[in-house]
């Protein structure tokens, strides 16, 4: 439990200690939300699909929280080069406790990102439905910086190499944000893009925080809390396999 | 007295098809300061590495604590304090949270690691300058705080893996007596790597030297001199192991880049 908490803090004082990466990490999502919003916004309407910010500030929040979760794992790859993974996995203390600590750590650091880019959203013109239910939203921002976190710290346990790692993100990162619904609705897209989806984790939190914040749902609350409790135990037991075999 | 601490038994260790630890069977006692010496390459990380639980050993067995490093993880790694040839601290963390954190990982009740910490950090120098960033700190204060840290948990061994690289004599000297002391006054059995031959000498109650994965020779510094007919512990070094210069390559850490690249070693 200590160790938990402890793994927990450091990434929370570490994130707290280079507010710089903060500011740099949300360039990307509002340069999305600007660009696309105010780019794409007009030819949406037009084909009488409503206000696109509306639709599209879920996916961003979203989009920001999945970005600084995985890339978590790239905490774990400097811990290896500067030497101090050694000392936290020489220690008593379990790997599952390790690995959970960091992974609880990264997620709080993406859910906080996430909470950011939502106040973002609020000054560029997005109007969530029902203000009652941003908690419920919260718990699925949460679940999505958790699978991701852990997915990213899994994958960066087992790669090890510093220049693969950010390559190999990006081959994941880039298809699962494109292809789950976050810049456009899945009840429009054509079939293969609709079977894929499917098979998307991201698609199943980005719908659930979509439909809490401004009614338009896909999957049903019900399917998308299942299907993200089922990736978080999958994630989390693939971080355990992994810290309990490796070897530094 | 007597009992040993740490017992290895035909211990073997390949990497595909290296063998990086050839049968190497030695024991060392309780109280005991114990040089595990080689030429680089050797296979002295390698077994620091199996006798704290960081690297399973292809065949044979270990004990330490009297216990099993495969089956009884938990107990090994509560029995000994580290010191890694690398710099392991965090360097985004002051000393003093780095010392914290540490104490937490090994379940030392709050006010104990309180004391010990003040205690330790007075002892090694470093208490003035508790509150700074460890990326500010000097090679050399590094490593005193790394050995503070590895005592916090008051354990029975101390590893130290080449713990004098690259630091001055001034440092040397005030480290080996750190760790002198606390080997007497406190039972601690140390286990050390060094390149300095004269370390050994001076602190070694016994010293193995290794080569190639192989274990060549046990015994106490003068024993070791008896048996190759020198008049230093470096002659003997020396001429048990050859002058040939070693490749560098087999760092730990490069071993590791190497068998893993990208995906992992299958």
């Amino acid at each position: 439990m200590k160790a938990i908490y402890v793994m927990w803090l450091r990434q929370l004082i570490r994130f707290w200690r280079t507010k710089s990466r903060i500011v740099a990490s949300l360039a990307q999502p509002i340069l999305f939300l600007v660009a696309l919003g105010f780019g794409l916004g007009p030819i949406y309407a037009k084909s009488g699909a409503g206000n696109y910010i509306q639709f599209l500030a879920p996916g961003i929040i979203g989009m920001s929280i999945l970005f600084t979760a995985m890339f978590a794992g790239m905490e774990v790859i400097w811990d290896r080069q500067f030497g101090f993974l050694k000392e936290t996995l020489v220690s008593p203390s379990s790997r599952f406790s390790i690995f959970l600590g960091r992974t609880l750590g990264g997620a709080t650091v993406a859910l906080i990102q996430g909470i950011i880019i939502f106040v973002i959203t609020l000054a560029i013109g997005f109007r969530p439905e029902n203000v009652i239910l941003l908690p419920v939203a919260l718990v699925f921002m949460f679940l999505l910086a958790f699978i991701f976190t852990a997915l990213g710290t899994a994958l960066a346990i087992k790669v090890e190499d510093m220049q693969a790692f950010p390559l190999i993100m990006n081959f994941i990162i880039m298809p699962v944000f494109f292809l789950s619904g976050a810049l456009y609705p899945l009840t429009t897209a054509s079939g293969p893009i609709k079977t894929i989806a499917l098979f998307d984790p991201l698609s199943y939190q980005i719908d659930a925080i979509r439909s809490l914040l401004t009614g338009v749902a896909n999957f049903g609350l019900g399917l998308d809390l299942m299907v993200s409790l089922m990736c978080a135990a999958l994630v989390t037991i693939m971080g355990i396999y992994f810290f309990n075999r490796v070897e530094v | 007295m007597s009992s040993p601490i740490i017992d290895v038994r035909n211990v073997v260790k390949k990497f595909k098809k290296f063998t990086a630890v050839d049968k190497v069977s030695f024991s060392v006692d309780k109280g005991e300061m114990f040089a595990f010496l080689g030429p680089n390459g050797a296979g002295k990380t390698t077994t620091i590495r199996m006798l704290t639980t960081l690297l399973k050993p292809t065949s044979g067995k270990i004990e330490i604590n009297g216990f099993d490093p495969l089956t009884e993880q938990q107990r090994v790694r509560s029995s000994f304090g580290i010191v890694f040839q690398d710099f392991s601290l965090d360097n985004e963390l002051t000393a003093l949270e780095n010392l914290r954190f540490h104490a937490a990982l090994y379940s030392v009740p709050k006010k104990l690691a309180e004391e010990r910490i003040h205690h330790l950090l007075k002892l090694v120098d470093l208490w003035e300058r508790r509150n700074d960033f460890i990326k500010t700190y000097s090679g050399g204060m590094k490593r005193r705080l790394e050995i503070a840290r590895g005592l916090v948990h008051h354990p029975k061994i101390l590893f130290l893996d080449e713990p004098t690289l690259g630091l001055d004599p001034q440092t040397r000297n005030t480290m080996w007596d750190y760790i002198k002391k606390l080997n007497k006054d406190e039972g601690m059995t140390v286990f050390f790597t060094t390149h300095y031959m004269h370390e050994a000498e001076k602190y070694a109650n016994r010293t193995a030297i290794i080569d190639h994965g192989k274990l060549l020779v046990m015994g106490t510094p003068d024993q070791l001199k008896k048996k190759t007919k020198t008049a230093s512990l470096e002659e003997a070094f020396l001429k048990l192991t050859g002058h040939g210069i070693r490749d560098e390559s087999s760092k730990s850490i490069d071993a590791l880049r190497t068998a893993a690249k990208s995906w992992g070693n299958r």
